[in-house]
Order: C-alpha cells, then sequence, then structure tokens
C-alpha cells in the first residue's frame, strides 16, 4: 500500500480525506467517528458568533431517478456555543492526535479574529480555514463571500489572521467570481499558507410548482443558497486548475466540489489539490464512503508507480491548456464495437438531433446511400454505422452509450502535420479541411 | 345492455400473478428505461405504442400524459398491460436483453398507468363531429372495441351486436383470472364507451335475429368482429361423459360464474397450447391437486408459451408429452383418461396405452373458425375457416372489413386491438370517400 498521507500547507493526515467544513463536521462525536471510519482529516463546522438556522435547509436535484446529483443549503454556520465547539474540539485532537482539525472561521472585526483564533490554537486546531466562501445569509451580513469578492478585504482579512495564527491558514474561496484567480492571489498576498476551493455557488435550487415558491421552502419564502455535491466537480475542478497553473500562485490547495469516490480525488490531485474536502456525498451516503476512497485511491497509486500523493499533485496540469495551443489536425472518430452494441440507438438519435448526423441505423437511406460497411461479428441489425468521413469525433455517441466502452473515440491518421490556431494565425500552419461542417 | 356480472364467481379466489406497482416501484423501473431510439419494444408491440415515451413521462410525474401516450395507440391499453404475453412482445426485445440486465417490466408500467388513468376517470378522447355514417360492428370484443373507439373519433356512429349478454369478448370470458377478472374487462367496455355515440345491443345473434343483408342495408359500412366459434371436440368414447368439457367454454362458466371443483383431486388438460396453459394454471389455483397436461408432441413444438409452461410447471404442473387420450372412463362421470403414446410422427405406439385419473377433463386443442357465417356473402372469401382481408382489413365485400380472431385464427388481444382499430381508419377512409 502506498503512503497516502499528505502535508496540506503544513497541516499533516494519514490521507487526504477531509471532511469539509459542514454539517458532517458539526461536533465533537460526528468528526471522531468519521476519523474512526477512516477520514485523514476534518474541517470543523464554522466557528462564529452562533447563529439561528431556518427550516427547512436543504434541496436536491434528481436526475433521472438519482437524487442528489445536484445539492443546495441555506444553512449557516455554527449555531451551537463556542465553548461546546472548542471543548469538543480539544477532546476530538486529544483522542486522535494522528488526524487533522481544521477549523473553520468566520467572524467581522479584527478584534473578534484575534479572540477566536487564539481559542482555535489553544484548542489544538493543526490550522485554521477562513470561511470567506459562503455565499448566503452570511454574507448579507457582510461576511463569507462578501469577504471572499473582494480581494482587497480578502487579503486584509488573511494577514490579520495569518499575524494572529500559530498554525497555518488555508483561505476558502468563493466561486461567485468571473476569475478565480486574482482572488487566490490576494489570499497569497495576505500571507495564507494554503487555498481550498470552492466553496458552494450561488443558486436556487428549484422550485415548489404548486405553491410557486422557489426550494427549499420556509414558510412562503425561500432564499438562494449554495450550490454542491457532484454536478458541481466539473466547475470546481476548473477552479483548482486555474489557481495550480498560474505562475503567481503556487501555494497549496486543498480541493473542495462534488468529490463522491476516488475518481474525483484522483482528478482533483492531478490537477493540484493536496487534500480533498467531501461534504455532500457524506450527507447523502455517511462517513463509510470513505473506505472506498482510500482503498481506491492506494490502487491507483500502485497501478500508476506513484509512492506519495506528493508525487501525483498537479500531475494533470501541465497538460490543462488554451484551445490555441490544441491541435486542430488530430482527427477521432467513433467506432462502435459490434460485439458490445445492444441496439438501443441512443448514439443515432444523440449524433442526429445534437451533433453532426453520421450514425445512422443499418439499413437506412443514408447507410445505404453512402454504402457504409455493416460490420462483422454484430449481434444484431440494429448496430449502427458510423459514416467515419463526416464524423467529427465529438464524443456525444460514446457519452449516452449505456454499454461501458462500446464507443470509442479512435485516433486517425490524415496525414497532416500537427497545427494549433495560434500556430495557423501565427505561422500560417496548414490546416486539414473540416468535417461536417456542410 | 348487461353488464352486471355475478359476484358468485370461482375466478374471484385468484390473485394477480403479477403484482400492480407501487408509485415507488413504477418510478425506480421507469428511470431505468434507456429511452431508445426506433425502439425494439415498440416495433413489437402490435399497436406501436410509443412505448419510451410512455414510460419517461411516468419517470417525469406525468403519468396523465403517460396514459394518453398508451391510449392514443390503444384503447385497449388497461387490460392488454395485463394480457399481453410481454416476454414475446414488447419486454421479449427489450435491449437490456441483449446486455443480460433484466428488462424493462413495459407491461407492469402500462398497468400502473393505466389503472391510474382508470382510477382517476381520465378521459382523453372526445368524439368528432358527426359524420352522419353509422357502422354496425358485429361482436362485442375487444376488435370491435378498437375499431368503434376509432370510428367515434372520426364521427362515425356506431352500433355494436353481441349475441351474448357479456360484453369484451374474450377479455370478459377467457382472460386467466390471474391475469385479469371479467369485472376489470367489463369496467374497461364501459370506459371505452365512454367516448359516447356507441351503441351495445346485446343478445343479438346476427345472421339470425338479423340479416346481414338487412344490415349491411341499414348501416354505411359492417365490421365483423365475431372471434372464435366452440371449442373443437376430441372424438373419442365417453367424451359426453359428465366433467369432459371444452376448455373455453369451461373458462367462460368459471369466469362468469362456478365451476364445481370442490372434490376434484385431479384433472387432466388435452392439448399444448396456450388455452391449453391457462387451463392448467386455473386448475391448479382452483386447487385442483393433480393437474396433468397431456399433449401429443414434444416440449419444443408446443405451441404455448414457453413462460406460461414455466409458470405452470412452477405451480406443481404435470405433462404427458407424444400422448393422446383414446378413452374417457368413468362411472356416470369421467374418473380416468385412458391414453396413448404417439411417436415422433404422432403415429400411435401400439401397447403404449396408460391411464391418468381425472375428475375433470379440459379439451384445449382449438376452437372453430366462423368465417363460414359470411361465406354466403358474395365476395366475401374465406379461408381455412377464416375471413381473408387486406392489410386494413377490407373484405372483398364492399363497405365489409373484419379483424381480431375471426380474421387472425386466433391471436392475442393486442392484435385484435390493433386490427380493429387498423379496419376503422380503412372504414373512414372509405366512409369519407378517401377510398
Amino acid at each position: 500500500m502506498p503512503d497516502l498521507s499528505i502535508d496540506c500547507a503544513g497541516i499533516k493526515s494519514p490521507n487526504p480525506f477531509w471532511l469539509a467544513s459542514a454539517p458532517p463536521a458539526n461536533s465533537g462525536l460526528q468528526v471522531q467517528r468519521a476519523f474512526d471510519a477512516g477520514w485523514g482529516g476534518a474541517v470543523w463546522k464554522t466557528l462564529g458568533v452562533p447563529i439561528q438556522n431556518v427550516s427547512s435547509r436543504f434541496g436536491g436535484v434528481t436526475i433521472r431517478g438519482v437524487q442528489g446529483a445536484g445539492f443546495n443549503n441555506i444553512e449557516l454556520i455554527t449555531d451551537r456555543s463556542l465553548e461546546t465547539n472548542f471543548r469538543e474540539i480539544y477532546e476530538t485532537k486529544k483522542k486522535y492526535p494522528k488526524n487533522a482539525v481544521v477549523v473553520s472561521l468566520m467572524v467581522e472585526t479584527r478584534e473578534e479574529w484575534k479572540d477566536i483564533i487564539k481559542r482555535s490554537v489553544d484548542a489544538g486546531a493543526d490550522g485554521l480555514e477562513l470561511n470567506f466562501g459562503c455565499p448566503h445569509g452570511m454574507c448579507e451580513r457582510g461576511m463569507g463571500s462578501a469577504v471572499g469578492q473582494e480581494p482587497r478585504v480578502n487579503q486584509e482579512i488573511t494577514s490579520w489572521a495569518v499575524e494572529f495564527s500559530t498554525v497555518p491558514v488555508l483561505v476558502k474561496l468563493t466561486p461567485n467570481v468571473a476569475d478565480i484567480v486574482p482572488h487566490g492571489l490576494a489570499a497569497r498576498r495576505g500571507g495564507a499558507h494554503g487555498v481550498s476551493l470552492i466553496n458552494t455557488i450561488k443558486s436556487i435550487i428549484g422550485v415548489d410548482i404548486d405553491r410557486f415558491v422557489p426550494e427549499p421552502r420556509v414558510a412562503g419564502l425561500s432564499t438562494n443558497g449554495g450550490y454542491c455535491g457532484a454536478a458541481v466537480k466539473p466547475i470546481a475542478l476548473h477552479m483548482v486548475a486555474q489557481l495550480a497553473r498560474s505562475k503567481d500562485f503556487g501555494i497549496p490547495i486543498s480541493g473542495i466540489g462534488g468529490v463522491s469516490n476516488w475518481r474525483d480525488a484522483v482528478e482533483f490531485i492531478l490537477l493540484g489539490s493536496t487534500s480533498v474536502q467531501v461534504c455532500t456525498e457524506v450527507m447523502l451516503r455517511g462517513y463509510r464512503v470513505v473506505e472506498d476512497m482510500i482503498e481506491g485511491l492506494g490502487d491507483y497509486m500502485t497501478t500508476h508507480g506513484f509512492k506519495s500523493v506528493a508525487e501525483m499533485v498537479g500531475k494533470a496540469v501541465p497538460s490543462y491548456s488554451e484551445w490555441g495551443d490544441l491541435d486542430l489536425n488530430y482527427e477521432t472518430v467513433a467506432k462502435i464495437d459490434p460485439s458490445k452494441c445492444i441496439g438501443c440507438h441512443l448514439c443515432v438519435t444523440a449524433c442526429h438531433d445534437g451533433a453532426h448526423q453520421c450514425i445512422h441505423p443499418q439499413g437506412s437511406e443514408p447507410a445505404v446511400k453512402l454504402k457504409l460497411p455493416v460490420p462483422n461479428g454484430g449481434s444484431h441489425a440494429r448496430v449502427p454505422l458510423v459514416d467515419e468521413s463526416e464524423c467529427v469525433g465529438c464524443n456525444l455517441c460514446k457519452i449516452v452509450c449505456p454499454v461501458p466502452d462500446c464507443i470509442s473515440m479512435v485516433s486517425v491518421e490524415n496525414g497532416f502535420q500537427p497545427s494549433t490556431w495560434n500556430e495557423h494565425v501565427t505561422e500560417g500552419a496548414k490546416l486539414r479541411p473540416k468535417k461536417g461542417a456542410h | 345492455m348487461s353488464s352486471s356480472l355475478s359476484q358468485d364467481r370461482s375466478e374471484t379466489v385468484f390473485a394477480d400473478y403479477k403484482g400492480e406497482y407501487t408509485p415507488d416501484q413504477a418510478m425506480v423501473e421507469a428511470n431505468r428505461c434507456l429511452f431508445c431510439t426506433d425502439a425494439p419494444c415498440v416495433k413489437a408491440c402490435p399497436t406501436h405504442i410509443e412505448i419510451p415515451q410512455f414510460i419517461r413521462k411516468i419517470a417525469t410525474g406525468n403519468v396523465k400524459g403517460s396514459a394518453r401516450t398508451i391510449f392514443d395507440a390503444n384503447i385497449l391499453g388497461m387490460s392488454c398491460a395485463r394480457v399481453c404475453p410481454v416476454e414475446v412482445l414488447c419486454v421479449g426485445d427489450c435491449v437490456y436483453n441483449e446486455m443480460g440486465v433484466p428488462p424493462i417490466q413495459i407491461g407492469k408500467l402500462q398497468r400502473y398507468a393505466t389503472d391510474h388513468a382508470f382510477d382517476a376517470q381520465w378521459r382523453f378522447f372526445e368524439a368528432g363531429p358527426d359524420s352522419g355514417k353509422s357502422v354496425a360492428l358485429i361482436g362485442a370484443g375487444p376488435a370491435s372495441l378498437a375499431a368503434a373507439h376509432e370510428l367515434r373519433r372520426n364521427g362515425h356512429r356506431c352500433t355494436i351486436f353481441e349475441k351474448r349478454p357479456a360484453v369484451g369478448g374474450l377479455n370478459t370470458t377467457g382472460v386467466a383470472p390471474y391475469k385479469m377478472k371479467a369485472d376489470r374487462s367489463v369496467e374497461e367496455v364501459q370506459w371505452v364507451l365512454g367516448i359516447g355515440g356507441i351503441e351495445v345491443k346485446t343478445g343479438v345473434d346476427v345472421g339470425a335475429s338479423i340479416s346481414f343483408e338487412e344490415l349491411e342495408k341499414q348501416y354505411d359500412a359492417v365490421f365483423v368482429g365475431v372471434g372464435l366459434g366452440p371449442d373443437t371436440i376430441l372424438s373419442v368414447p365417453g367424451t359426453d361423459l359428465p366433467g369432459v368439457e371444452g376448455a373455453v367454454d369451461w373458462i367462460e362458466k368459471m369466469k362468469l360464474g362456478r365451476v364445481p371443483t370442490e372434490g376434484a383431486k385431479s384433472c387432466v388438460i388435452v392439448g399444448g397450447g396456450n388455452t391449453a396453459l391457462d387451463c392448467v394454471r386455473e386448475a391448479l389455483g382452483l386447487g385442483i391437486a393433480q393437474v396433468t397436461m397431456v399433449y401429443r408432441g414434444v416440449e419444443e413444438k408446443m405451441s404455448g408459451y414457453a413462460h406460461e409452461w414455466k409458470a405452470a410447471q412452477t405451480q406443481g404442473a404435470r405433462v404427458e408429452w407424444q400422448a393422446l387420450p383414446v378413452a374417457y372412463e368413468g362411472n356416470g362421470k369421467v374418473e380416468r383418461v385412458v391414453c396413448q403414446r404417439l411417436d415422433t410422427n404422432k403415429k400411435p405406439i401400439a401397447g403404449s396405452d396408460f391411464t391418468v385419473p381425472a375428475d375433470l377433463v379440459l379439451v384445449a386443442i382449438g376452437q372453430s373458425k366462423l368465417g363460414h357465417l359470411l361465406s354466403k356473402l358474395e365476395g366475401i372469401e374465406v379461408s381455412g375457416g377464416k375471413v381473408v382481408t387486406n392489410d386494413d382489413g377490407a373484405t372483398g365485400r364492399r363497405g365489409w372489413y373484419a379483424g381480431g380472431d375471426c380474421r387472425n385464427g386466433g391471436k392475442e388481444v393486442v392484435n385484435a386491438a390493433a386490427e380493429g382499430k387498423a379496419a376503422a381508419r380503412a372504414i373512414h377512409a372509405f366512409l369519407t370517400g378517401g377510398v
């Protein structure tokens, strides 16, 4: 088993899997059960002046029967007394010295920050996470994303925290900005040891269509909440990678946003995260999801010869490029494995309605006209035929195909030298003829 | 018309073989559907219900739209959901079979949506503006009902003539009660008739009470949906003994009233078709301990569906393959069946006689065809007892159409529904000068 331990901005933990600052990390008993289940660390539910919450607080997105594919909440920071929280942090840290306990904080004035940081460090926190990300409720009071959206304020409060803290400081960034980079750089200028992102995305999760009230409904009203869960992973990956490849940035990242399994975690790490934080999947399925995360990551590392997580961090960042640097002469076409195809024709419809009309049923007019060859070994006459001369290699057919590995995108030799748009514009590099553009 | 059924019916002891879905179960199953394009399940359905669409509508909570999709294609979608041999039709062609994954339970989902519609009393179709034309339909079974409903959507007045007191045809008198009971079929008839403008005259035997020619004079077109005739009888000694019954006749008695099975310990079913298999499962379900099917062929050659035979075996059915009854014996009533073994050419093997005990013998070797009723009408061709029509159901006599068992020789309810609807469209074209 490879070494899964990490050091994220000076915060050490036995594996990169941390509970995010959220309901699963609300109390000592919860965090301790999570550690028993295998979680490497936990970012405590944000401490500040305890608030009063509304009922209800959560909403979910159901897609084709899959509940919680997306999720949002209008819950605020801790509603428990600071004394209780700090006592439980102390007890937890004492009982689990090897696990990382990071304390998330959100207060207003310099004095408040000074006080709460001292109490956090005294309680045994391994690190602090400054909550500059909460996009609902707290921002209306000038905190959370209201701070995170203003680089100047972000930098200033970060500098206070770094000044007062004797443990590493992470700044949790909000995704509710046009470009994440200036906000990451502001945290860095403030002296942050690392950042964590993304916090939740401003959202309305749905509408009660019979009552004409958005969800989650609080009596006759609702409000925008923070969107998270599996559906936000692509947004989070992009923002993590934006910072990871920024030459001026260079501090560790704790990746957050839709991490639901070991594959997601690997993706975050490959794009520059040192630790990953999980909330929604734990809320939906419980702490025990970490078992598969640990095993899956370990097996993945063995398969790829990684001896430590650190070796993996950012491995895919160099290949995150600009569109203008992509090779326009690289060409793929869809290949359907006739032995796997079940004849559902989802690819046919997807190609015809959503792509470039190049996958045809056997016996259809275009198939006959183009004399598309019928594959050998097909189990039935419903294996569709790809008109490779028109296939743009878009990938849509593969995405809709219900059979794993039935459709693959295969690169074809077209005799053209690699050429990017930038090379074409600057050097007049020759581009292959367009396909599917009639 | 008469729709009141006796409450005291032998069939009421049966529970549904395929239970109904709860909303939760329907949702899970509906969400499994891949929403295939040009879907094999749709092609396998004689009425071509847009199955992926109706299933998607269940999954989105649009059950009303789901039912509309079903009924638009097949107004008898409620009964078909229960009685269709989906294993060899839509479900049998689900692409999940290709993947080794359990196929979508289309019949159960269809039942879910259509039962919902019945419970909520949803109606989807209005009669068209009165065309001034009228059509006579002979027989009140699925073919005529589907035809009449389609004709009403086009504004043609309809009169259905039924010689029995019960409406619904075999859906009422013949469907295995663990699939659907008679009262549900009668409810369906009422629901179909709810479109209005369809008069049903029961107890009228066309050809006897009123001549075909008279009918032709009174109506602008005629649809023949008379189904099949009485059970074929195996003429062997003892066939008149009490306890020897034609299968279809016995099933009708069981469904509309009571059949005496108290004290019956053993039963022999003669035949290897789906009516025989129904009888096997029904006799077992009524509590007869030893039920033996006697079939002259081998298992692979039986015309009954493999899934039905499997279910019968699960219930404890016995079987004698390659055997033929040569005599029914008993003292005042049947007590046993003397059978003879047949070779692979179905020729008797001398000295191979054996006896099977039987308090009840149900002969399920087919029904007579009724095409001959029409054979005197000039222009109507009858072949092998079946009324010959073109693809649209038109006979060789102007204005005469046919569909269902009398045309196809005895298929499923869904075939009758498809043929009735197709004929109605052809009749509409005929009446409006399209043909």
